[in-house]
């Protein structure tokens, strides 16, 4: 009596179309001959040729990366510490406050946490000199603040669902509990500090509104740039950039996921033929 | 004397230490900054504030000002209203497409999930141009619509393009999009973890589908349509981004409010003073969150 | 018990299910009569299941028919079926209260309210939990959910009830007082119900009759009694229970047809053998038909001799295995009479006479 569900399916047909409707309407007009972004003006990739010579856009994307790739490996080590202590140390003063203070950022409007930020660093330099502009350092800052609560969570849940016994065991035979840490509980948590990286890495690439409150002069990451330019309207150089930026990440999370689905099958596939052999043996 | 220190605590202290310190001064210190600064009074001087003579904190002057001005009511509600609707129609489309993946065999649900984080992982601020390109009067999606609504519509009432940019029904529409997502991802865990045995009990006694649906499945996932429902409501309603590039200026959302307070009007007391009463608006929600994840967590633990 | 000649009053013809490349059930064919208690029993992976989940109509056969009270079940989907089932984990909802669990099935009935009320408290007062019906499962004992599912599943008055390793969930003490309970209200509801369990014991007690399932195909049906005093295969007589299996060869002497038994050294009697000399069988003989004694016992027929290698006292009997000169190690277990364990029991290494008679010797075919 197994019906195929035809209302979900068509559901889900209809989600994914407006999922990706939009980006592949994007694409296509990256590729418009014509100015106009609505009107087809024939096939060109002269909009990709005068991105490649366009220093400003380059620039901007060094930037963010170099942002992106400080800001997410402090916020790994950050937020790696913070899960560790809130999934293993179940007494010290101030747990509910810290717990409480990982939690926060994710549910605080992006607004406010830019304002914010923007006023600490205002009244810092008031008061102790430093930091003395706005720039690298307190964009940085600001996403290792707001993406290493995402580290922590990942971490801390991963730890949770993971056995004490082994950390124990390894106390057992002789291992001092730093050591411990570092030869067992940081294998144990790796997969989640990969995910917590990636996803910490394209927070700060992709942050927009705090880093238009905590950045200053001169210092112009990718989004703020194509924020600057989308605001006066929709311009086919931005739509091949677009493509660009879109592809690249489409890539990189279909290759992240395909590596992690083909260990996860071997993990599996490993398994059975233990079993096999366990059966047989 | 160092060494038998680190083995002992010296460790644990730093590995908690070391978040927390960074926690309190980047995050906590601006927050309890944000709440003091909505005491004071705006001032022209470097940084543009000032509380009341004799340090007397308590200047509620704001916050007065946010119920008599008719422009902080208008921004809160017209707030509220989209992130209400975005949820809705979020909650609305989401929840068929998570049942759908559950329903799905194992590959398909793998593929299905990816293209649904997919676009998650993309750059929001891209995929909010996307829809910038399709809702102008010239695009051939508005075209498309045009001639799919003049078909109802009689020929002398007939439009030449649909008005959708720059109106809230294109902030709404553009919520839909960018955070269906994360009402999809919680509902599918929620949902995926249900026992299938339940509705097969359900039809043995004697139900139709719809009737499982709405007697075992639709109950049991209540948990999860709260959390799928404030990780869209509470970023769509202090959104900035969405309404400042397919919004209507004239009808500001609260995101817009706070930050042009902050840096056209140069108003910083004012601006803590929203983002204050934003964050009040939104603890009430956020409890209600925690109150059920508690008693579907201490029904789990019965049931162990 | 079945009375010869009755129509059946649920008939299988020839069902298959295949999943993909997977056969689940190869071609089964079974009748089962009104108001009998019916077991299938298996290990896991035998098809068992599958076969009650299509009687249920959560599966459809590849191939063959099922009737329930002379109609077919093809085109029938679940929801329609005089079919209700007790489910392994009971599958209670969690979101409801016992009383709302065992009255969902009326709720689409047409009856009044009261009406549905009063049959709700009268399956409560039938698995005695007429005090519970406003909690939820998770308020109950493991005992009291299994309960509540077999009300749940008896409110809609179904023609058949299956039940899915119904004890299993339970610890060995409920175990044996749910059989009976079990028993009890089948025999008051004259429900015929079809259990589906891996466990022998359970099958024994409950069931009238067995169906041993292996690899989707029944292997033997029949009472209890049958299927353990007779069983027709190596396979049905190995998984009934313990018993010790020699191979053998069929030969004839002057009192007929014998078995000549290398491991046990010696020809052997038994009552029945349908065999012609030079035929390869298998002997098989249970551990608690076999008498160990120290002396040889007079006029055995069946006797052999060996060392006491391993001993284990249970309570009730102990159990013996012995080592014969071939190196062929043989059961036995027996009943402890008198008090007072290891007077007049042998001890271990010590030389033992094993006998046992003719009519208790199972002859099977390779």
């Amino acid at each position: 009596m197994k019906r195929r569900p035809l209302f979900l399916i068509s559901c889900l047909c209809f989600g994914f179309a407006f999922f990706y409707v939009p980006i592949l309407s994007l694409m296509v007009f990256s590729f418009n001959k014509s100015r106009l972004v609505t009107v087809w003006g024939g096939f060109s990739t002269q909009w990709y040729g005068k991105l490649l010579h366009n220093e400003q856009i380059l620039k901007a994307a060094l930037l963010s990366l170099q942002i992106a790739l400080a800001s997410a490996t402090l916020a790994s080590i950050l937020g790696a510490m913070a899960g560790i202590a809130l999934a293993r140390f179940h007494r010290f003063r101030g747990r509910t406050l810290l717990s409480g203070l990982v939690t926060a950022p994710l549910i605080m409007p992006e607004v406010i946490t830019g304002i914010s930020s923007l006023m600490l660093f205002i009244f810092m330099a008031e008061w102790i000199g430093w930091p003395s502009g706005r720039g690298f350092t307190t964009v940085t800052i600001a996403h290792i603040t707001f993406s290493m609560t995402y580290v922590a969570v990942i971490v801390q849940s991963r730890l949770s669902s993971a056995d004490v016994a082994i950390e124990e065991a390894a106390m057992d035979l002789g291992a001092r509990p730093w050591q411990v840490l570092i030869d067992i509980t940081l294998p144990v948590i790796a997969p989640a500090l990969v995910s917590g990286w990636l996803l910490a890495f394209t927070i700060s690439l992709d942050d927009v509104v705090i880093t238009s409150f905590t950045t200053g002069p001169g210092t112009t990451t990718l989004p703020i740039l194509i924020w600057s330019k989308v605001r006066l309207g929709v311009t086919p150089d931005i739509n091949a950039l677009a493509t660009v930026i879109i592809c690249l990440v489409a890539a990189g999370v279909v290759a992240a996921a395909l590596i992690m689905h083909r260990a996860e099958s071997r993990r599996s596939r490993d398994e059975q033929m233990a079993q096999a052999q366990g059966a047989s043996g | 004397m160092v060494g038998r220190w680190f083995d002992s605590k010296g460790w644990r202290d730093i590995v908690i230490s070391v978040p927390f310190l960074w926690l309190l001064v980047f995050f906590l210190v601006p927050f309890v900054i944000v709440v003091a600064m909505s005491f004071a009074r705006r001032a022209e001087l470097s940084p543009p504030i000032a509380f009341l003579d004799h340090w007397t904190y308590l200047q509620t002057g704001n916050f007065a000002r946010l119920l008599d001005d008719s422009l902080y009511l208008r921004a809160f509600l017209t707030s509220l209203w989209n992130a209400g609707l975005a949820t809705l129609f979020c909650l609305l489309i989401g929840y068929p497409m998570a049942l759908g993946i559950t329903r799905v065999t194992r590959s398909w649900r793998n593929l299905l999930l990816m293209l649904v984080i997919l676009p998650f992982w993309t750059s929001f601020l891209l995929r909010v141009y996307a829809w910038m390109g399709l809702l102008g009067a010239n695009s051939w999606f508005n075209k498309a619509l045009t001639g799919l609504v003049n078909t109802i519509l009689p020929a002398d009432r007939a439009m030449s393009s649909i008005p959708m940019m720059n109106s809230n029904f294109a902030v709404v529409l553009v919520m839909v999009y960018s955070y269906l997502p994360f009402m999809i991802l919680p509902l599918y865990a929620n949902l995926e973890k249900l026992d299938q045995t339940l509705n097969e009990a359900a039809t043995d006694l004697g139900s139709r589908p719809w009737q499982v649906f709405k007697d075992i499945t639709l109950p049991l996932s209540i948990p999860g349509i709260i959390a799928g429902g404030l990780l869209v409501f509470i970023p769509a309603s202090g959104e900035l981004v969405i309404p400042s590039l397919v919004g209507n200026a004239s009808d500001p959302m609260i995101g817009r409010v706070i930050s042009d307070e902050f840096s056209s009007a140069r108003d910083w007391p004012m601006a803590s003073a929203v983002a204050v009463a934003l964050l009040l608006a939104l603890v009430l929600p956020i409890m209600a969150y925690t109150h059920f994840e508690k008693r579907a967590q201490e029904r789990v633990e019965g049931r162990a | 018990m079945v009375a010869e000649g009755h129509k059946p009053f649920i008939r299988i013809e020839a069902v298959s299910k295949h999943f993909g490349g997977f056969t689940a059930v190869d071609g089964v064919s079974l009748d089962i009569m009104k108001g009998e208690m019916f077991a299938l029993l298996g290990g896991s992976g035998c098809g068992k299941t599958t076969l009650l989940r299509m009687l249920a109509g959560f599966e459809d056969p590849s191939a063959g028919r099922i009737f329930i009270d002379g109609q077919d079940m093809a085109a029938i989907p679940p929801y329609e079926r005089p079919v209700n089932m007790m489910f392994q984990s009971y599958a209670l909802f969690p979101h409801m209260t016992v009383e709302a669990n065992v009255g969902y099935g009326l709720k689409y009935e047409s009856m009044s309210k009261p009406e549905r009320m009063r049959l709700v408290r009268e399956m409560l007062e039938l698995v005695q939990l007429q005090d519970f019906g406003a909690r939820k499962p998770h308020q109950l004992s493991g005992g009291q959910r299994q309960r509540v599912a077999l009300a749940r599943a008896l409110a809609r008055q179904p023609k058949l009830l299956l039940l899915d390793e119904p004890l299993a969930a339970l610890d060995k003490k409920l175990r044996e007082h749910t059989q009976f309970e079990i028993m009890n209200i089948q025999q008051r509801t004259g429900i015929t119900f079809v259990v589906v369990t891996h466990d022998q014991e359970e099958a024994m007690t409950l069931a009238d009759r067995i169906a041993v399932m292996d690899k989707g195909v029944i292997r033997q049906v029949g009472p209890p009694g049958d299927i353990y005093e007779r069983p027709n295969s190596r396979f049905v007589a190995g998984f009934i229970g313990s018993i010790n299996m020699f191979d053998a060869d069929a030969v004839k002497d002057g009192q007929g047809v014998a078995l000549s038994v290398p491991a046990l050294g010696c020809v052997i009697r038994a009552a029945d053998i349908a065999a012609s000399a030079g035929d390869r069988l298998s002997l098989a003989v249970r551990p608690e038909k076999i008498t160990i004694s120290r002396e040889r016992p007079a006029n055995a027929v069946n006797c052999v001799s060996g060392a006491v290698k391993d001993m284990a006292y249970f309570g009730k009997d102990s159990l013996f295995r012995v080592e014969l000169p071939s190196g062929a190690l043989v059961s036995v277990s027996s009943v402890n009479h008198a008090r007072g364990h290891g007077t007049q029991m042998p001890d271990w290494g010590e030389r033992v006479w094993l006998s046992f008679e003719p009519s208790t010797a199972i002859v099977l075919k390779v």
